[in-house]
């Protein structure tokens, strides 16, 4: 195993709120990694900082030997971290076929001399992004939806599609903010076995999870965040049992 | 002769494109029998037309309010007007000077889009409406200390198309049919017309359309998708901005006058609603639009005096008020009972469900 993304003291603040605070650790090729933590500890900033939306103040993140702390979110995707969203981010009103099309745009050139021409390179890549995203919707499950609207889709089948979607970009990290809120039993595990299909085919996941049985199913090791900063790390189990992590959860002892 | 059905299909298609082309071809026989004045309408709804589904690209494919997208037909006319009129003493051919308009006027897009990066809907509208005015306010004013535009005169005797023994503004013969300089023109404007629907069509199902959506329906996840934003935005400036530019020249010549009065705000307007009354994205509604709000005025304009003398005897209203009535009236009606407009995109159609849902 060798290092794929590292972390490096990586600090954010919003007005007074210091909303990370020296969060440092490193995730290996091919691992699912789990980020944990109570409400408001920091995970989706943490996973906005990382992806670009915002610029840490302090420290860097370093993907696959270069920094990209400073990199605005489309460079992100195209140095190979892909993202999903908490809050389901879809384009709703397009098919489900489109919206993966749309992941394949970093990873094509066709412009608009091609689109407008329609020369036999750009029909050729043309017919490459729709094989190759109706091959991610098989990936996922979600092949026979290919041509519905993504807001009409069911809960777990968006969640799904937002997944084919960043995976259209051929990420080799990926990384999923809260993948498996709202969904039941059988969604869940679902969603478990594609996860770990996914890194078996070697992608690398970064996993926001607030759901304790998935997280000790699928992690090999998590992060557990409390108001920003890093309190714990180690395999699932071990965290599981650290008295600092009992206390940020149920709170201290009386 | 038996076919296979998708042979047949397609016969059929090629066979129905033929007779529109035809129709097309042929409208102006038919509208120079009631009148030349019909033919110079034809032409200005294929300009319409034009600027419309330039518009289009900005609005419908990438969703970023323009108002001012006037200013991009102002750059092309006078860009037009200046280089083959007495102005300067140049007199280039048209073939020459369409695309440097066009040119020109897509770098004014991005030195549009450029500052306005970060807007979206009622600020980007209020910039955009201000850059509209501001074009107009420079070409009211740049006649002095040099006089470059003759400021609110204007410039007169622009040239208009040549093309080699052939010159648009006069009537010619052809196998003992008289043609009129508004039929050459309605001609090329047709081959332009063609031209931009296959550009807009060609370019709504690429790479590039679909990043417009993307852009249009969620921006932050357009670019967790690796979509540079920024560059893709300006694409659409330009390119929308092209096609104002391209029909501004096209105006300047058929006019062979053009004031900075030409290119006020209500036309801005006037192109908007062309876009949201035919249904913004969908290239036949934007389409529709423009002939309808280009012709409707006009058909208004003759029929609304005999219909009151018909009816009681003598005119009642004067036809000028009641035809901006009507039309008001008309815009009301499509807009509450079609909101995403006459032919809506199947996108835009789902947008407003949700909304209302």
């Amino acid at each position: 195993m060798s290092g794929l993304l590292e972390v490096r003291g990586v600090g954010k603040r919003f007005g007074g709120v210091q909303a990370l605070a020296d969060v440092t650790f490193a995730i290996q090729r091919g691992e699912i990694y789990g980020l944990i933590g109570p409400n408001g500890a920091g995970k989706t900033t943490l996973f906005n900082t990382l992806t670009g939306i915002y610029a840490p103040d302090e420290g860097a993140f370093v993907f696959e030997g270069r920094d990209i702390s400073r990199l605005p979110p489309d460079r992100v995707a195209a140095a190979g971290i892909a993202r999903t969203f908490q809050n389901i981010r879809l384009f709703a009103n397009l098919s489900a076929l489109e919206n993966v099309m749309i992941g394949r745009h970093v990873r094509t050139r066709a412009g608009v001399v091609g689109a407008i021409l329609r020369d036999r390179r750009t029909l050729e890549e043309e017919r490459r992004i729709e094989a190759r995203a109706l091959q991610l919707l098989e990936y996922v499950g979600i092949r026979a939806q290919a041509n519905a609207a993504a807001g009409n889709l069911a809960y777990g089948d968006q969640r799904r599609l937002e997944i084919a979607r960043a995976l259209a970009t051929e990420p080799r990290l990926l990384a999923l903010d809260e993948p498996a809120a709202g969904m039941n039993t059988a969604e869940r595990q679902a969603l478990g076995r594609l996860v770990r299909k996914i890194r078996d085919d070697g992608v690398t996941l970064l996993l926001i999870e607030h759901d304790m049985r998935l997280v000790m199913e699928i992690c090999d090791r998590v992060l557990v965040l409390d108001y920003g900063e890093r309190i714990a790390e180690g395999p699932p189990a071990a965290v599981r049992r650290d008295p600092k992590v009992i206390e940020a959860y149920l709170g201290a002892p009386a | 002769m038996r076919l296979a059905p998708d042979k047949r299909r397609r016969l059929f298609a090629g066979a129905g494109i033929a007779l529109v082309g035809i129709a097309l071809a042929a409208l102006p026989f038919a509208l120079a029998l009631v009148g030349t004045s019909w033919v110079r309408i034809a032409n200005f709804a294929v300009l319409y037309v034009l600027l419309a589904l330039g518009l289009n690209i900005v609005v419908g494919f990438a969703g970023l309010l323009d108002l001012g997208y006037i200013a991009f037909y102002a750059v092309g006319a006078y860009t037009y007007a200046l280089l083959a009129s007495p102005q300067f003493g140049l007199h280039l051919p048209f073939w020459a000077i369409l695309p440097v308009g066009a040119l020109l006027a897509a770098l004014f897009g991005v030195l549009l889009g450029a500052p306005t990066l970060k807007l979206r809907g009622d600020y980007l509208a209020i910039v955009t409406l201000g850059f509209g005015e501001i074009v107009r306010i420079f070409l009211n004013n740049l006649s002095r200390p040099v006089n470059i535009t003759n400021g609110p005169i204007g410039i007169d005797r622009i040239d208009p198309f040549r093309l080699g023994p052939i010159d648009f503004s006069k009537t010619g013969h052809l196998l003992g049919i008289a043609i009129s300089g508004p039929m050459k023109y309605y001609w090329l404007l047709l081959v332009a017309m063609l031209a931009v629907i296959a550009v807009n069509v060609r370019l709504q199902d690429s790479r590039i359309g679909r990043a417009w959506e993307a852009i249009r329906e969620d921006e932050v996840a357009a670019r967790a998708m690796g979509i540079n934003t920024r560059n893709i935005k300006l694409l659409a400036f330009a390119m929308g901005a092209s096609f104002g530019g391209l029909a501004g020249g096209i105006f300047s010549a058929i006019q062979m006058f053009i004031s900075p009065e030409s290119f006020v705000l209500t036309e801005s307007i006037m192109v908007v609603s062309m876009v949201v009354l035919g249904g913004m994205g969908n290239v036949w509604g934007v389409i529709l639009g423009a002939v309808l709000l280009a012709v409707v005025p006009e058909v208004l304009r003759w029929s609304v005096a005999p219909v009151q003398q018909a009816l009681f005897g003598r005119t009642l209203v004067d036809p000028e008020v009641i035809r901006m009535l009507l039309f008001g009236f008309a815009l009301v009606l499509v807009m509450l009972f079609r909101p995403a407009g006459l032919l809506p995109s199947a996108v835009r159609r789902r947008e407003l469900a949700e909304r209302a849902g």
